[in-house]
């Protein structure tokens, strides 16, 4: 058992560190989303030069072959920085399912593009009504020679509409929920039949709406086998899951920080307001919230190493319960902690309490796995 | 990042686990399992077969009978022995007065205590808290008088737990009156049966007889009994509270509540249909059993980093574990209150002698919810471990 990281995993952080703390304080942030496309081209070539954005894929794809662990370290970096750029969309969703599912083809088609920061791409999953249900899907994938045509609408797509290349779901048959007959598809976003709606989203990410009007794509465009996709699907968005997990902690370890140093400059009654007691409890509590919140992302983390899928899921799902009641208490006492200040736009306080808000609310929230957990028998 | 026990760690689990299963005697099981209080007896047939097997002061150095494990094992060791479940070694004399002899006390002292708290010759109680001293312990006025080649003490300790069962008691007592109020006060050890000393049961709001208190009157204690230096009883008390930080955490005795939680609850029925089928009822459990885990983890972040780093300097970390550990350990009985609903009620008269065995396991839930209302206030109160962190963590 060992909770240390290694060598080369010591080195990861460093460099991601190193280039986040440099490139990306406060106002550069600011600088970048008023950039085109909401985010920094500038910021995505260092992360390319770096090597983060081959890191999970294997050497023979040209990546470094590595693990949940360095992307976790490098997520959690990210969301001390509160980066807007679209990694988890295209390198550890998009990357996850060409991983995982992709032919020899797809990843000599794909994987160098995201690789060296040419191309961008976005997973479109939600629905209207499929809230956090992978398995509910209404947009269908109908054969046509060999190909597939594409009819849908998906929502809140994130980085939906700058990506290059949008991986979808649809069914390929039998009804909205069945757990049989869902297909993954690679759809170039210029094709005929996409229309995109972007919007920034409420944590300074971009996201679109994207109707698939009758697009047609070749047989080629199926990740895995089209009728039984969900397994895939599941498996890369515990990866998501676990992404944003390590994201939420970087996140509220920054906001602690962030308040004990509020804590200790601001001053009332002729004092620092950290010398009262009910604030030292809240920011303690903030603390205990946000080892166990570290503690279970790491679980998780360890997680997407298990071959066996039910384990792995409801250890991802326990993750996002106690990220998601952490993060909320964590966000909220940042706030609250901070007063008049914390309400302000140019306080970078508030900006972690609304990306950890919104993750809570990403890929299923803490009410819906707490019930996953629960129907899986629990932990002990 | 490696997050899995190795093959020999397993071994090791497997081997414990034996241990505990062909040597608790079942009845000592049983009334853990149900929450009963075990006799004297009880503990002490235990703790001798768990001395026998050389395991009953298992993490005190090699030459005073400890076992050289790693903090892996040790970790390992606690958990089986809370999930059996078993008694855990008296605290009083293996975790606290003993480290502190063999830190602190002179080569006559660690040849005289340290193998009759091994084998619970003796068993200790400790004397440290006070009517007018619980958190603020330092203000103690517990006097001790030299004169000659005797201590003359003086003054009255509380909170005493099992002190009716005590052979000696570790206790703090103020030698210099002069000095800044950490810097008067010495460690010193004494036989029970002394003359002036009164042990007074204080009945818990259970029904139980676990604490006591202790009046010291003109008790004459021989020098000798001095641990380590006078004038610094201080440092070695807070020694003997910072040397068990891992085994707080509890993660053992919660796992095997929640196990009797989900036994009990589908037995009892509620609308027709098990109480273990209510998704309310199991949501809330699966959360607790969520925040175990994630302490779980905690702690084996500790164990791990004491492993590597020695002891010196702890994990921040550590200080989430008495807090979370004892909330989780409150919810748990909270549920098995749920769990019983309306027969919760009917009081035991005769639970705490042992001697009635037609009682059903209903009995103690009452009780041990109300017991463990203690684990948050005892051992640094949750509200002064929040002040340790605000201080030794936060830095404010």
């Amino acid at each position: 058992m060992d909770f240390d990281l290694s060598e080369e995993q010591r080195l990861l952080k460093e460099s991601v560190d190193g280039l986040l703390g440099s490139s990306y304080d406060f106002d550069s942030r600011k600088k970048y989303m008023a950039e085109k496309g909401g985010w920094s081209k500038t910021v995505w070539g260092k992360l390319a030069e770096q090597g983060l954005l081959g890191l999970p894929f294997s050497e023979e794809d040209g990546g470094f072959g590595a693990g949940a662990t360095e992307i976790g370290i490098v997520m959690e970096a990210m969301g001390r920085a509160l980066v807007i750029e679209p990694y988890l969309a295209t390198v550890v969703i998009s990357g996850g399912f060409l991983r995982h599912g992709g032919s020899a083809e797809q990843k000599a088609q794909y994987v160098p593009a995201i690789i060296d920061g040419s191309k961008t791409f976005a997973f479109a999953q939600l629905e209207k009504n499929s809230r956090y249900d992978l398995q509910d899907v209404a947009t269908t994938a109908k054969k046509k020679g060999s190909g597939w045509v594409i009819d849908g609408e998906k929502f809140v797509v994130l980085n939906g509409e700058g990506a290059d290349t949008l991986i979808v779901t649809a069914r390929t048959k039998g009804g909205q929920r069945d757990a049989q007959g869902i297909g993954v598809f690679l759809v170039p976003a210029n094709a005929k039949g996409v229309t995109k709606k972007g919007y920034p989203t409420q944590d300074g990410l971009h996201a679109a709406d994207i109707s698939f009007t009758g697009v047609e794509v070749g047989a080629d465009a199926a990740i895995g086998d089209p009728e039984n996709g969900l397994a895939l699907i599941e498996r890369v968005v515990d990866e998501a899951r676990t992404a944003i997990c390590a994201e939420a902690v970087g996140i509220m370890d920054e906001s602690l920080k962030t308040t004990v140093e509020y804590l200790k400059t601001r001053k009332q009654f002729g004092v620092p307001i950290g010398s009262f007691q009910t604030l030292q409890h809240r920011a303690a509590d903030m603390f205990v919230a946000v080892e166990q919140a570290r503690s279970m992302s790491m679980f998780a983390t360890m997680a997407n190493d298990v071959d066996n899928a039910k384990e792995r899921a409801t250890a991802v799902a326990a993750a996002k319960v106690q990220i998601g009641k952490s993060g909320k208490f964590v966000g909220q006492q940042s706030i609250q902690l901070h007063g008049g200040i914390g309400m302000t736009m140019e306080a970078k306080i508030g900006h972690y309490f609304k990306r950890l808000t919104m993750i809570e609310n990403s890929f299923g929230d803490t009410d819906y796995h707490l019930r996953r957990v629960t129907n899986a028998g629990g932990l002990v | 990042m490696d997050l899995s026990f190795s093959k020999e760690e397993m071994a090791f689990r497997e081997e414990v686990r034996a241990f505990f299963r062909d040597h608790v005697p079942a009845e000592t099981r049983r009334k853990l399992v149900e929450g009963r209080h075990l006799s004297k007896d009880e503990m002490v047939a235990w703790w001798r077969i768990l001395n026998k097997k050389g395991w009953g002061v298992s993490h005190w150095p090699k030459e005073y009978g400890g076992t050289g494990w790693t903090s892996v094992q040790h970790y390992i060791f606690n958990e089986e022995l809370q999930m059996h479940p078993a008694p855990a070694p008296l605290a009083f004399g293996v975790s606290m007065v003993g480290p502190v002899i063999y830190t602190f006390g002179n080569e006559k002292q660690k040849q005289q205590y340290l193998p009759r708290i091994a084998n619970v010759d003796d068993w200790w109680c400790q004397g440290f808290s006070e009517p007018g001293s619980g958190s603020d312990l330092a203000s103690l006025k517990t006097k001790a008088e030299r004169k000659g080649d005797k201590y003359i003490i003086n003054g009255q300790k509380t909170w005493t737990t099992l002190a009716q069962y005590a052979d000696m008691i570790f206790c703090l007592c103020r030698t210099d009156t002069s000095a800044k109020k950490q810097m008067g006060i010495s460690f010193i050890v004494f036989d029970m049966k002394s003359k002036g000393v009164t042990v007074r049961p204080i009945q818990t709001i259970d029904g139980g007889h676990e604490v006591n208190e202790v009046f010291l009157d003109d008790v004459e204690v021989p020098v000798e009994n001095l641990i380590g230096e006078e004038n610094k009883g201080w440092d070695y008390a807070k020694f003997l509270l910072g040397n068990e930080r891992t085994g707080i955490a509890r993660v053992g005795v919660s796992k095997e509540r929640i196990r009797r939680i989900k036994e009990l609850a589908s037995k009892v029925e509620s609308g027709g249909k098990p109480v273990i089928e209510d998704q309310k009822f199991r949501e809330k459990l699966a959360e607790v059993e969520i925040e175990l885990k994630a302490l779980e983890l905690t702690q084996l972040r500790v164990v791990a980093d004491e492993g590597k780093h020695g002891k010196g300097k702890p994990n921040p970390a550590s200080s989430v574990l008495k807090i979370k550990g004892s909330e989780i350990q409150q919810a748990t009985t909270e549920l098995l209150m749920e769990v019983i609903g309306p027969f919760a009620a009917p009081y035991d008269i005769h639970g705490d002698d042992g001697s009635n065995e037609t009682m059903d396991w209903t009995a103690q839930i009452a009780p041990s919810y109300f017991n463990n209302r203690k684990v948050s206030i005892y051992g640094g109160s949750n509200e002064i471990q929040r002040n340790i962190i605000t201080k030794a963590v936060l830095g404010l």
